[in-house]
């Protein structure tokens, strides 16, 4: 039994391996991230126009530059498993931890299955392509949930480094087809004449439509700090590897909106299923094509597998600390992973990827996201009020506190706003889980948890305590 | 029967193998292993020796 903590002062213990570096912190969140450039985003330019999808892509990167920033600071200093669930249980309390946990499962969980969706339509096109017709998806959306958690299951070193290179690759893609268009290789040229034809066709309101879809360019970005208790230096891996990953999307976001808006009519955009292939197929050349294809699937893939490794996480930390059955806090004594939590959670995903339809599942993916951000603001002010600058080391301190704060609360308004425009009954059913979830905490679950022991961040005691 | 068809066959299959992977690796682990070491990870082990905040 390799690696067991055993010293002399203290009990045995088991704990997760310690074994990543800023790269795979990278690859972690662009990896949950980029799938969103291959599909989704354009939708915001069905809704308000070229225009509108240009203005999301930017207002949706300005707010998650936000959210890197303030979640750099926070995660560089509250370095465990669990990310923002740790935030919260150490800066705000414990029902907002055991919310904010649940935000963060539903959300990965959520979006893996719409992955493991999307792999079973990728590969219903091509099957279609080649003519065979009624392939049956359930197969492959299973095998890809099914392969993603054995590969969690055997270590996370190696279902990162699996990240790292298929999301390189996939970006590469992006890069490649940006580049190619650049120098020649489409057979149509680049059209943005409906930018000055039709800037704004439904308006102003147009736009405000468009943001909720805006956030698939960046959704997830958020989850690199699940791997704070596996970085071999948290202080200095998770700010990199955050940053790092933000300046990653929104250059690619830029370079995809660009490309898919000159290639393809608006019209025809907003309801893509897969953009960037389009975009690919529109220039006529083999090589890209089969190069965008492969960029699709590896994202999809990278994004699934990051969701596993995430929600895993979550859940195991709660279980640690009794929020939820003690039974989910283990560790493998071999793989060192959170070998329960990444079982239980199969099923889950199983269900909604086989049962659910791939909009209903994006959305309360969204949701889950955007009430996660919104906890970061009040998260961020708290943690600057209870614990200044001198009182506590950060690896990384943001710049301008309070405004990236205030932008990311207005932002989340909008974004809220913008989705219960066009999905408030799913909206209004999210926030009645999370009260009757929190009613059951509060009354029922909160007597187990071990209230002492939860608070393990060796800081002085906060001013104003 | 053509090539998809057999990939289909094969999804499944590989998709047993990774299931009945999980199921006995997590059953062969918890009747091995006591379940006190299993659950014995703590949050603040590693911040607590690695990570001290000092200023």
């Amino acid at each position: 039994m390799a690696n067991i903590t055993n010293d002399a002062a203290k009990p045995e213990r088991l704990q997760l391996l310690r074994v990543l570096g800023p790269a795979h912190v990278w690859a972690l969140g662009v990896g949950i991230v980029l799938v969103g450039e291959y599909m989704g985003w354009n939708f915001a330019v069905g809704k308000g126009g070229m225009i509108a999808g240009l203005v999301a892509c930017w207002v949706a990167g300005l707010l998650y530059t936000c959210v890197a920033m303030i979640d750099s600071e926070v995660t560089s200093t509250v370095a465990a498993a669990g990310g923002q669930y740790a935030q919260a249980k150490h800066i705000v309390g414990p029902l907002m931890a055991f919310n904010v946990g649940l935000f963060l499962v539903m959300a990965y969980t959520m979006l893996e299955a719409a992955n493991a969706i999307t792999v079973g339509f990728l590969l219903d096109t091509v099957a279609g392509m080649t003519g065979h017709s009624g392939l049956h998806q359930q197969p492959f959306i299973v095998l890809a949930i099914m392969f993603l958690a054995w590969l969690n299951y055997r270590g996370v070193l190696a279902t990162l480094t699996f990240n790292l290179v298929i999301v390189a690759v996939a970006f590469t893609a992006i890069c490649v087809l940006f580049f190619a268009i650049q120098f020649g290789a489409s057979n149509v040229p680049l059209d943005f004449s409906a930018v000055t034809e039709e800037p704004l066709p439904y308006g102003w309101l147009g736009i405000v439509a468009s943001l909720h879809f805006g956030l698939w360019y960046y959704l997830g970005i958020e989850g690199t700090c699940q791997a704070a208790e596996e970085v071999r230096s948290p202080a200095r891996s998770l700010p990199y590897g955050t940053m790092a990953g933000i300046m990653t999307l929104l250059i690619a976001a830029t370079l995809t909106w660009y490309m898919c808006s000159g290639l393809i009519p608006w019209e025809y955009l907003g309801q893509a299923g897969t953009p960037l292939f389009d975009a690919a197929r529109v220039t006529g050349n083999v090589w890209l094509m089969v190069l965008l294809f492969i960029g699709t699937i590896f994202a999809t893939l990278a994004s699934a597998n990051g969701c596993i490794n995430d929600a895993s996480r979550a859940w195991f930390s709660m279980g640690r600390d009794r929020y939820l059955p003690s039974w989910f806090g283990a560790v493998h004594p071999v793989y060192r992973t959170p070998y329960r939590s990444i079982v239980f959670l199969v099923p889950i995903a199983l269900i909604f990827a086989l049962g659910a339809p791939l909009d209903q599942v994006v959305t309360f993916s969204i949701l889950s996201g955007l009430l996660g951000y919104t906890f970061m603001t009040f998260n961020m002010v708290m943690f600057r009020r209870k614990w200044p600058l001198d009182t506590i080391k950060r690896g990384y301190v943001h710049p301008f506190h309070p405004l990236p704060t205030i932008i990311l609360l207005i932002l989340c308004s909008s974004a809220f706003f913008a989705v219960f425009l066009g999905y408030g009954t799913q909206l209004i059913a999210m926030m009645c889980f999370y009260i009757i979830a929190s009613l059951w905490f509060h009354f029922r679950r909160y007597q187990y948890v071990r209230r002492g022991d939860q608070f393990t961040m060796p800081w002085p005691r906060p001013q104003g305590y | 029967m053509d090539i998809w068809n057999f990939l289909e066959y094969g999804a499944w299959a590989l998709s047993v193998i990774f299931g009945a992977f999980l199921l006995i690796d997590l059953i062969r682990v918890d009747t091995t292993y006591d379940n006190d070491l299993l659950t014995s990870s703590r949050e603040g082990e590693i911040e607590a020796t690695q990570e001290r905040h000092t200023i």
